[in-house]
């Protein structure tokens, strides 16, 4: 194996064998897209593969390419010398992560992934590869997830207060995937009542709703009677709102955010939201750890986020690792925002 | 610790001032006595002696997680805060969480590590590893490293305390003054009436401090109702000369005694029941010395004869908070001020009396303002002749007119992660100036970036590393900052030769380019300007 399979390009990367690029930021003649994030799916591409249960979300995300090609998780296909199938990384509905076999051996690719329980996707499925290229959005021991029913918990419990107190709750997530799956928590834990969004979540979630997954019922913020105050009710917005003019809506409003970073006490501290819930769509640090087994890799590459300790700590306990930068490939204004 | 852990939790989680002063006032009322008294310690600021060494922590915590050591030190790195990176790193406690109080678990247990060897030290914490989690644990470890900041200000403890007691608020700031033991009985005192007043001879009073002037002083109203004083630059302090002893506190409350032989000399000659509020200055032939100077004398405990020579200093008195034991703080400024004059009608060098600046009219002032520098003083303080001796910062009737800072143009060359609010993000930056064809740093600083400018430039320093060392990591030298600083003196520990002080951020220049920054030559040809030493 002297000349990898794959190689960093166009933000993405690159497959000689089968002349593709897989989540490229700039645009290619053909591209495997993980998943409709945008910093993995970008517009640009006249040949489009990506899983059938993403189309939805990622023709809202970057409207129709030439080519668009739904692939049912499992099924191959052939891409020059290579064969490309796209496997759940239960990251959102519709993530994916890409096998690709070919003479050069079996490389797993991650886009992003989770292991943990999320009612609005398939859950991530495990192959065995030669080499996992695998996400490190989270990649220090200190990234632990609690289990997402303790955090809805959390949530809960929350919202009563504020309810109690007649404040809005409002609580901050990424408006695709994150929203999604705190809906389809709520659902779970018997939520009936309605529930207010920012305009940016509107057609992501009614993509999700299309798709069958149960979600209590959601009405926009923007469309409340003048004067409402929403005293003890649960509203979602997208970080971006937070400290804008839409905000003037909900008066001493208690600010709840879910993600990943929130394990961290100055991360929520330092963006002065009241309350940090751990929820993340990205694997903790135990899963990073537990799915390079998984995958029987013998070669692990890191890429997205700070791959430094992962590659260390594999590499002491004998597994071949290295981390690589897809953005260096990119001129600096090239990048998007990340999402976690 | 359940009740402490659950009020550490309600003000961690609002930002809301009301919210939080509800919050301490409820735990007040109901926490045994013990406990408050413990809890009012650490949620002043105060901290227990070092008990444990933080390699030790680390070495026993990559031993519970079961992680590598430098696994440990690259999640603290990160996550800036070393109490904080144990308790995520620790495997979850194994046995039930138990019922210790604060006081208990403070009295029965962390105290007493620090006279234990070292392998029942270990047994010890590791031990309370199992048997606290979530937030009991992390605070725990907080106690253990020492540091203490969880967003409540003294001031709002204070006003807690104030509302359990039902007294004034600066009655319960002057109770906390001081030197004194957390038990029952000191809490009991705390929130008591004010009638069973009993104070140390040794407690100062709080201290009153000015707010910075951003309007012109013409918006003050009538210049007769101010006094104008000097601003001097350095140490402030408070000297009390009670049943014929002295003591000398520090604003950060801290007993200066024996560090200042020639001022407890001279306060022998005050009267009895007298409390001066001041600043002490290197000093010499009635005039400032530079700062560099003080700070030879600010670690010394019992400094020697050519320290006295070298630095001797004299304590300016601006104001006079008791006469012949009675406080005066309520009453007015000009009414304190006659009171001192009379306490130091004995008083013979080096306690002096700081001068007041005669102007009749404001438009008189900028062009005494304009002097500072050359006086070595850093600006103008106006006080309202009316007003009386308040507590803490309150606006309105002390106010500080500081002069403009010097500034320079530097180059951004390292970065190292914060601490606390800002960990994880870089935001404690190095800056370099030109020097024979390279660039030398200068100057660290933390502060002057709006957050969004923080973010923006962590973004770039995450993607433009250069060279990583520790936590620390060079980059490119691409953007040049405009940087203000007090003064600058010679240093033969920096590379370059010189020490600032007080340097910080005052505009990001992304108009400049490296080549526009400034050279070491520039600054060095303020070292000549006595008035920036």
């Amino acid at each position: 194996m002297s000349d990898p399979l794959l190689v960093p390009d166009a933000g993405g990367l690159y497959c000689r064998a089968g002349d593709f690029w897989i989540d490229p930021l700039r645009p290619v003649p053909r591209s495997v897209i993980t998943h409709a994030h945008a910093d993995h799916a970008r517009s640009g591409a006249a040949e489009v593969f990506t899983a059938r249960e993403g189309l939805p979300v990622l023709t809202h995300r970057i409207g129709e390419p030439d080519d668009l090609i739904g692939l049912d998780y499992g099924q191959g296909v052939d891409l020059g010398e290579t064969r490309m199938t796209l496997f759940p990384a239960g990251h959102i509905l519709g993530s994916a992560t890409v096998r690709i076999e070919s003479e050069q051996g079996t490389w797993g690719v991650s886009g992003d992934f989770k292991r943990a329980t999320d009612p609005t996707c398939a859950p991530f499925q495990a192959y065995p590869c030669d080499v996992w290229v695998s996400e490190c959005t989270f990649g220090l021991p200190v990234y632990r997830w609690p289990s997402p029913e303790e955090v809805v918990a959390e949530i809960m419990d929350w919202w009563a207060d504020c309810r109690a107190q007649e404040r809005p709750a409002v609580l901050f997530c990424y408006a695709l995937g994150k929203a999604q799956r705190v809906l389809a928590e709520l659902a779970r834990a018997g939520v009936e009542e309605a529930i207010w969004l920012h305009g940016a979540m509107i057609p992501l979630t009614e993509c999700y709703r299309n798709q069958g997954i149960a979600l209590p019922p959601t009405r926009p913020a923007t469309e409340a009677e003048k004067g409402e105050k929403f005293r003890g009710q649960l509203v979602l917005a997208p970080p971006s709102a937070a400290g804008s003019p839409w905000m003037r809506r909900f008066p001493k409003h208690s600010a709840g955010f879910v993600s990943g970073w929130m394990r961290i006490r100055g991360n929520r501290r330092r963006r002065g939201y009241d309350r940090g819930f751990v929820m993340s769509d990205h694997a903790d640090w135990p899963d990073l750890v537990r799915t390079c087994a998984d995958m029987q890799a013998n070669k692990v590459i890191t890429i997205h986020g700070n791959g430094e300790s992962l590659v260390r700590h594999l590499g002491d306990q004998g597994l071949e690792a290295e981390s690589w930068n897809l953005r260096q490939t990119l001129r600096p204004n090239d990048a998007g925002s990340d999402s976690a | 610790m359940k009740d402490f852990a659950a009020l550490f939790e309600s003000l961690d989680r609002t930002t809301s001032t009301n919210a939080k002063l509800a919050a301490l006032t409820e735990y007040f009322q109901r926490a045994r006595p013990e406990d408050a008294a413990w809890a009012v310690y650490f949620l002043t600021g105060r901290r227990l002696k070092r008990l444990v060494n933080t390699r030790e922590l680390r070495e026993w915590t990559a031993e519970a997680s079961g992680l590598a050591l430098w696994l440990i030190e690259e999640s603290y790195e990160h996550v800036g805060d070393l109490a904080e990176t144990m308790h995520l790193l620790l495997p979850p406690a194994s046995t039930k969480p138990e019922a210790r109080s604060l006081a208990e678990l403070i009295e029965s247990t962390i105290k007493p590590l620090g006279g234990l060897d070292d392998a029942d030290r270990k047994n010890q914490v590791q031990d309370l590893w199992t048997r606290f989690d979530g937030s009991e644990r992390f605070l725990i470890n907080k106690l253990l490293t020492g540091g203490f900041r969880v967003g409540v200000s003294k001031r709002l403890v204070t006003r807690a305390l104030a509302t359990v007691a039902g007294v004034d608020s600066s009655l319960v700031a002057h109770r906390l003054m001081g030197k004194w033991t957390p038990d029952g009985e000191f809490f009991e005192r705390l929130i008591a009436d004010e009638t069973d007043l009993d104070f140390e001879q040794s407690t100062p009073y709080p201290f009153f401090l000015a707010s910075p002037l951003e309007a012109e002083p013409d918006s003050l109203g009538e210049p007769d109702d101010w006094q104008a004083e000097w601003k001097w630059d350095g140490i402030r302090a408070q000297l009390i000369r009670r049943g014929g002893q002295t003591w000398i506190w520090s604003r950060g409350e801290e007993r200066m005694d024996g560090r200042f032989p020639e001022l407890e000399a001279a306060a022998e000659a005050l009267p009895d029941g007298t409390v001066l509020d001041g600043e002490i200055m290197a000093w010499r032939d009635g005039c400032p010395l530079p700062f560099s100077l003080l700070q030879t004398r600010i670690g010394r405990k019992k400094p020697g004869k050519v320290t006295l020579d070298k630095a001797p200093v004299a304590l300016l008195a601006y104001d006079c908070l008791e006469f012949e034991g009675r406080d005066l703080r309520q009453q007015p400024l000009h009414g304190r001020l006659e009171a001192m004059t009379r306490a130091l009608a004995e008083a013979d060098k080096p306690i002096e009396r700081s001068p007041r600046i005669e102007f009749k009219d404001w438009s008189a002032l900028p062009e005494q303002r304009d002097r500072s520098r050359e006086l070595r003083v850093e600006g103008l303080m106006l006080k309202r002749l009316s007003s009386p001796y308040r507590v803490g910062r309150k606006r309105g009737d002390w106010w500080k007119w500081k002069v403009e800072p010097y500034t320079f143009d530097g180059v951004l060359l390292y970065a190292q992660p914060g601490h606390g609010r800002r960990s994880n993000l870089f935001t404690d930056y190095t800056f370099a100036v030109h020097h024979d064809g390279d660039l030398v740093p200068v100057a660290k600083a933390y502060s002057g970036l709006t957050q969004k400018e923080i973010d923006r430039l962590d973004r770039w320093i995450r993607s433009n590393t250069r060279e990583r060392f520790g936590p620390v990591r060079s980059v490119e030298p691409t953007h040049v900052f405009e940087l203000a600083f007090e003064g600058i003196a010679p240093s033969p520990r920096h590379k370059s030769g010189i020490a600032m002080r007080f340097p910080r951020i005052h505009r990001w220049r992304e108009d400049l380019s490296v080549a526009d920054a400034d050279s070491l030559a520039d600054l060095k040809r303020l070292l000549e300007d006595p008035a920036a030493a």
